[in-house]
């Protein structure tokens, strides 16, 4: 798995005991402290994983196999404005397979990935419960609804110099 | 006790309440095929995921097949193991394993010995359809010193991962990712040499398919035999011999000492020794730490660390370094007799026969994985060069046996050379648990009571159970000795170490089920403890005929101090037979 | 108090929220302050209204007034002219889709007419971060009830005979789970609230969460009384931020009012909820791969037996009902089983939650009476299909449902009608196709999602589901036999047969039922190498009809690979070789001379 190597500064450390502490250190608790950690740092770097199982006594590998088990967590930063496109079924029988394509030919990487700059990533996402207004593309927290290839020039410039 | 009364295949079958189908049918001569199911009886393991689905039957009135292996059966049942419905979905199913499975059975290390490969020849599987369309995960193959991880063959089973976390507690290996991609792997798929994993191997003893497989020096030592420049001298585990005769077909428990120095021999090994020599000379050093750290504790000198811990083991060795670093001071110093070995052999032996180091190749046999990467750890090397060159495993010798077309039977019984394969029945019991603390005792006791024992079969110190405890009466100092044999044992003894809990002054661990004769090098046992109990039962016999039993009455061991070290713990023998550890606990990066 | 308040409600479901709801809701609440009219008005952001599709909806409570597509600079002029004036403002009005009149309040609106909202009967009707207001409802005088004037058996029994069935996909009796928990003797026990919605398409929970919170804490409670729990968790979507600060801020109320907490209702019972956190994986809707995610483990599902009721959560006995099931609860307890059970068909009692979506006119959540039939739910409730396209086919149940067409459309819906006909209820999801839907692309689609979501425990669906979807990118790429027809119901069947959890069991069916009823779609796909509905891009034929061609040489000009060759005002020609179907010269051409096969 490609990684990105990160130096975690004493404050990072003493952020992630604390958090661990908050649950009382319970091996139980993994999946909720990796939520307030990835919160906290926006992702999921191996070198966090590793603070996460000492202090919770959870074997290296499992961390690993939890974070790489479920989507929601992520060991690659994401950019500074995460394009979501729903590909729940209601937007893919109303096209939002064309505006992912769009998307990525206009930023020229895959779902997954973030551009160079860091500025966007994009990410595929199940269902934001906005059917009606499908096919739906979030940018942060903002929702666009009715999205047509024809508009993802528009909304990328809109955060481009953002 | 309850029972339920069920039909399989229109047998009448009744058992036990609780019992499974597999089981079930397996009471009435039926043998439902399994794949990812294990169940290692003695070692209270019953693996039962029910993941490769395999092991389906028909029950009637439920809608889909039951996993047989993990389905309980009820009163009135009435099951068909091999319906047509049954028949199609086990095979279809094998179908998609295979799919995503490379089919290079003829290089495979596994080939011949692979649950898998036994599995469609049993169902009978002539085409994978629509390979041509099929992607398969593909994963990148890891080498470490003692253990080569090459998951494209992995089949999900799962089995490693609970040897390595439910039983021997290490956690290198987990299930990572999620549907088609999942596999067992370190954290980050990081290499195994990177991670906490031991080596004990009993992830590749329980493997099914060859995802999981023994780095194989066989080649490497058929180059080196055939070079006329070295000297290629060879010792041989104490466990070896108590458990090669089953891949000739012998008798689990069958002695094979004779013929395996003569196979060793006609192998073209200039000198064949015995690792149990060196296991002797173990004793001497280790014995006389326990006697100072044990003599110095009852003066009152408050820096001595009890209990000490046995050292011989290095899946162990590993375990301890990277899980319980805080007490890197309480095991003895003293090397493996592996090692202790090569030292020796390399100085002393090396000095008699007039070779130069770099012109003797120290191979040895072990029942063991670990022991390949012991030999290359840093420590061990003068100069670059090591003190063993390799070690193969007890399953490589029986192949390479297989390959020079030495018909094994037909050997006669012959002897160890002289002088590093002279032994006594202590270093025999080293193969196994409770063992070394045995053979210490033997000594430690004459040492320090100054008196002969009258019986040299400390029979408290035997048996199988997981964590065992003894005291010993040296002439009214009682002596607490601990076993563990397994490493998810140990770490309980450790931590009631830790926690103050318990007190002992001395104490045995091995990292395998039963000692060094459960090794991740021997030949598969597949959790049967009867063939553990049988190689157990051997190396005691080999104990009893031997006409020394102590190890500081080898005559050979004597003429090595007098002529070489001078006395245990000498200036000369720690530098040649003593170690220190490092900590390898994941050190955590930051500023 | 609050309730003599005039109310005006913005609907803060996510359809709404996208389009500005939030600051609506802002926008409003400062004109009232500039009004002067904080005493008399207030505005409250709510749960889903169900009318997603005329969305952000404002609804005025005390008269009764539905405002349809509201944007944030529309507030001022509702405030000025609805509250001060008196004067609704027309050009917001609800209208209906179909007719374009004017709706006049919610018995006006069609879409609500058929509908019985007993899970919803709150969403959109009270504020909900106002425990207040869900007492003013009669909230937790069930709870009440049911601790003070019942002993656990009798409501447990009241369950039974209502014949409520696990809203969550499975349709297992909610009282006989139940009564499995309370019959486990254990010093500790769990209720737990499967809030981990993931089938796409299906948001009813969501909203339930989001619009009445505390009806799922209530019953909990009454669960946790009738097992013999003291503690509750909700397993919630990470991805649900507003569902999960709503049912924090609805804990805390019930903690206040002593209503969770020690000795609720002075008795000797207590309870209590915390929240767990989903973190993306389909599998945790299982209800064991969600036990072992809530213990902080990769959700894999375990075989059962042993069942949570008997070792769940840390091994204890558990309890695991979904959201919407758990809304059923208090009304239930209050109005009695014989009301609950005379609404809906013999086996399946009560009314369904369903997430309309897909080519429908009127998208949205509704709730119905079980026994309803598809065609009122699709053209009645729906308004029928979008751009007056025919009806295809409609997936119930989700990726793990089937396909429903024509022939289905005047079957009562309920669990078993819906298994017989071969798809499933499911949580509830309900994708309407049209004929420009191709089935063996669908059927791929949701392949592809099972892929995704498979854990990869068991062979049967983690390299089974990935070869059908396989086999089904080949027949959409055009290079399908007919035998992979067969290979696929075979590979289809096996999956199902040996599966080890609801997902691996269920995952072929959308393919199956696709197959079953479309049919003679697949053969054209690998006999024909057609696909009529042109989704199938490999499949399709650009041609130019020589008879509309002028040989303008737009269609030469457009296309990106040089496959169009002719000469000035003669009839092009495609090189079907050369084509990469992208449709540029379709696009291009004004005499519609080019056209797809």
């Amino acid at each position: 798995m490609s990684r990105i190597k990160v130096e975690l500064k004493k404050k990072d450390v003493e952020t992630i005991r604390d958090i661990c502490k908050s649950f009382e250190n319970k091996p139980g608790e993994l999946i909720n402290v990796l939520h307030k950690v990835q919160h906290t740092f926006g992702y999921l770097p191996a070198e966090v994983q590793e603070v996460v199982a000492a202090e919770l006594n959870v074997p290296l590998a499992k961390v690993y196999g939890v974070v790489t088990f479920y989507s929601f967590f992520s060991m690659v930063p994401k950019g500074k404005h995460p394009i979501s496109i729903c590909t729940g079924t209601a937007c893919y029988v109303r096209g939002a397979e064309n505006v992912l394509n769009e998307f990525k030919k206009e930023l020229k990487i895959e779902v997954g990935e973030t551009t160079a700059d860091g500025k966007f990533s994009i990410s595929c996402l199940r269902c934001v419960g906005a059917c009606g207004l499908a096919p739906v593309v979030m940018v942060g927290d903002k929702t666009y609804g009715r999205v047509s290839p024809e508009m993802v020039k528009d909304i990328i410039k809109e955060y481009e110099d953002q | 006790m309850k029972t339920v009364k069920l039909t399989i295949d229109q047998k009448p079958v009744e058992v036990a309440a609780g019992t499974t189908i597999l089981k079930a049918a397996h009471s009435v001569g039926i043998d439902i095929p399994t794949l990812c199911y294990m169940n290692l009886g003695d070692l209270k393991i019953e693996h039962k995921p029910g993941g490769c689905r395999i092991c389906v039957v028909e029950v009637q009135g439920r809608r889909n097949l039951a996993p047989s292996c993990a389905t309980e059966v009820s009163d009135g049942m009435v099951i068909n193991t091999h319906s047509i419905r049954v028949l199609n979905a086990r095979k279809t199913v094998l179908e998609l394993i295979l799919s995503d499975h490379p089919k290079d059975c003829l290089t495979c290390a596994k080939s011949g010995n692979c649950d898998l490969q036994s599995m469609a020849i049993k169902l009978g599987i002539r085409e994978i359809p629509n390979q041509d369309i099929a992607e398969m995960s593909t994963y990148r193959t890891d080498f470490s010193p003692a253990i080569i991880r090459e998951m494209n063959k992995c089949i999900m089973c799962r089995r490693c991962e609970t040897m390595c976390n439910e039983f021997q507690t290490v956690g290198a290996l987990s299930a990572i990712n999620r549907g088609f991609m999942s596999v067992v792997a370190p954290a980050f798929e990081m290499d195994l040499e990177d991670s906490v994993c031991t080596y004990c191997g009993q992830c590749v003893a329980v493997c099914p398919t060859g995802a999981l497989t023994e780095v194989d020096h066989t080649n490497r030592l058929i180059r080196d035999l055939s070079n006329p420049n070295k000297t290629v001298i060879v010792q041989t585990a104490p466990a070896v011999r108590a458990a090669l005769g089953e891949m000739f077909d012998l008798e689990p428990g069958t002695l094979v000492t004779g013929k395996m120095v003569a196979a060793l021999r006609r192998l073209g090994f200039k000198y064949v020794f015995d690792t149990d020599f060196a296991a002797d000379l173990t004793i001497l050093e280790e014995g006389t730490e326990l006697l100072d750290r044990l003599t110095r504790h009852l003066k009152g000198d408050k820096t001595v660390k009890l209990p000490i811990l046995t050292s011989c083991c290095p899946g162990w060795v590993n375990f301890f370094e990277s899980q319980f670093s805080d007490m890197l001071d309480i095991p003895s110093t003293a090397r493996s007799p592996q090692q202790m070995f090569g030292s020796v052999a390399k100085t002393y032996f090396a000095d008699k026969i007039k070779v130069k180091r770099e012109d003797l190749i120290v191979v040895s046999i072990m029942p063991c994985l670990a022991k390949k990467y012991e030999c290359t750890r840093d420590e061990f090397k003068v100069n670059g060069n090591p003190d063993v060159d390799y070690s193969i495993s007890t399953r490589e010798l029986a192949n390479l046996i297989k390959q020079a077309n030495i018909d094994f039977h037909s050997l006669p019984d012959e002897e160890f050379d002289l002088p590093l394969g002279e032994s006594t029945g202590a270093g025999v019991i080293f193969g196994t648990t409770g063992g070394v603390i045995e053979a210490a005792v033997r000594t430690a006791y004459e040492l320090y009571t100054k008196k002969k024992i009258d019986s040299v079969d400390f029979k408290a110190l035997r048996g199988i159970d997981g964590i065992r405890e003894a005291t010993i009466d040296f002439e009214g100092l009682p002596v607490k000795i601990g076993i563990a044999h397994g490493l998810g044992n140990a770490r309980k003894l450790l931590e009631d170490i830790r926690s103050g809990k318990s007190q002992y002054h001395a104490i045995e661990i091995m990292a395998c089920p039963g000692g060094c004769i459960g090794g991740g090098g021997q030949p598969l046992h597949h959790g049967n403890f009867e063939i553990l109990k049988k190689r157990m039962e051997a190396i005691y016999r080999e104990d009893k005929n031997k006409p020394i039993r102590k190890s500081h009455e080898n005559p050979y061991i004597i003429k090595l101090y007098e002529e070489f070290l001078g006395k245990p713990m000498s200036e000369k023998a720690h530098k040649l037979l003593h170690t220190h550890y490092v900590d390898r606990r994941k050190k955590i990066i930051y500023i | 108090m609050l309730e003599s308040k005039i109310q005006i409600l913005v609907c803060g479901g996510t359809g709404c929220s996208s389009k500005a709801s939030h600051s609506i809701t802002e926008t409003i609440k400062n004109e009232i302050k500039a009004q002067g009219l904080t005493d008399i008005a207030e505005v409250v952001l709510t749960g889903c209204f169900g009318l997603c599709e005329m969305g952000p909806i404002v609804r005025v409570i005390h008269d009764d007034t539905y405002y349809a597509k509201v944007r944030p600079e529309d507030a001022r002029e509702i405030v000025e002219e609805h509250l001060v004036k008196g004067k609704k403002v027309q050009r917001l009005l609800f209208r209906d889709p179909k007719t374009k009149e004017i709706v006049a309040g919610s018995k006006g609106i069609n879409r609500y007419k058929k509908q019985v909202r007993i899970a919803l009967r709150n969403c959109g009707v009270i504020n909900p971060e106002s425990i207040n207001e869900y007492i003013a409802r009669n909230g937790y005088e069930a709870l009440g009830k049911v601790l003070t004037e019942m002993d656990p058996q009798q409501t447990i029994d009241v369950i039974k005979k209502s014949g409520l069935r696990g809203r969550g996909g499975g349709g297992f009796p909610t009282g006989i789970k139940w009564e499995l928990t309370a019959a486990s003797k254990s010093d500790k026990k769990f209720v737990v609230c499967n809030a981990d919605e993931g089938d796409p398409g299906a948001f009813m929970d969501r909203s339930i969460l989001e619009g009445d919170p505390h009806s799922v804490i209530e019953a909990m409670a009454i669960c946790g009384y009738c097992t013999g729990a003291d503690s509750g968790l909700v397993y919630i979507r990470a991805e649900y931020p507003l569902a999960i600060e709503r049912l924090k801020i609805a804990i805390k109320q019930a903690r206040e009012y002593g209503l969770l907490g020690k000795n609720i209702f002075g008795t000797d019972f207590s309870f209590d909820i915390e929240l767990r956190y989903g973190a993306g994986a389909f599998v945790c809707g299982e209800e064991t791969a969600l036990i072992h995610s809530m213990e902080g483990k990769r959700g894999e599902p375990t075989m059962k037996p042993p069942f949570p009721s008997v070792a769940g959560y840390l091994g204890k006995p558990t309890t695991v009902n979904n959201v919407e099931t758990f809304a059923n609860v208090p009304p239930i307890i209050l109005k009695g089983h014989e009301w609950f059970s005379s609404i809906g068909t013999e086996k399946s009692k009560g009314t369904k939650v369903f997430a309309l979506a897909g080519k429908i006119n009127n998208v949205g959540l509704i709730e119905v009476p079980m026994g309803i039939t598809l065609r009122e739910v699709i053209f009645e409730i729906g308004g029928g299909i979008k751009g007056g396209k025919k009806f295809k086919a409609v997936q119930t149940g989700g990726p793990s449902g089937g396909c429903l067409t024509e022939k289905h459309l005047d079957i009562p819906i309920d669990y078993d009608n819906l298994i017989a006909a071969g798809s499933m209820m499911g949580s509830g999801g309900m994708i309407v196709m049209d004929e420009d839907d191709c089935m063996v692309d669908m059927a791929k689609f949701f392949l592809e999602f099972t892929v995704d979501e498979s854990c990869g425990k068991c062979a049967p669906c983690r390299v089974g589901n990935k070869r059908l979807f396989e086999l089904l990118e080949k027949i959409t790429q055009g290079n399908g036999i007919k035998e992979d027809i067969d290979r696929l119901i075979n590979l289809g069947n096996v999956i199902k047969d040996t599966s080890l959890c609801g997902l691996g069991q269920s995952s072929p069916n959308p393919v199956l039922s696709m197959i079953n009823n479309f049919y003679h779609e697949y053969e054209s796909h690998v006999v024909d190498k057609k696909c009529h509905a042109g989704v199938c891009k490999a499949l399709m034929v650009y041609q130019i009809v020589p008879e509309n061609c002028v040989g303008c040489t737009a269609c030469a000009r457009a296309c990106p690979v040089g496959a169009i060759t002719g000469e000035r005002k003669e009839v092009h020609v495609i090189d079907t070789k050369l084509c990469i179907k992208c449709g540029a010269c379709m696009e291009r051409c004004k005499f519609n001379a080019v056209i797809v096969n």
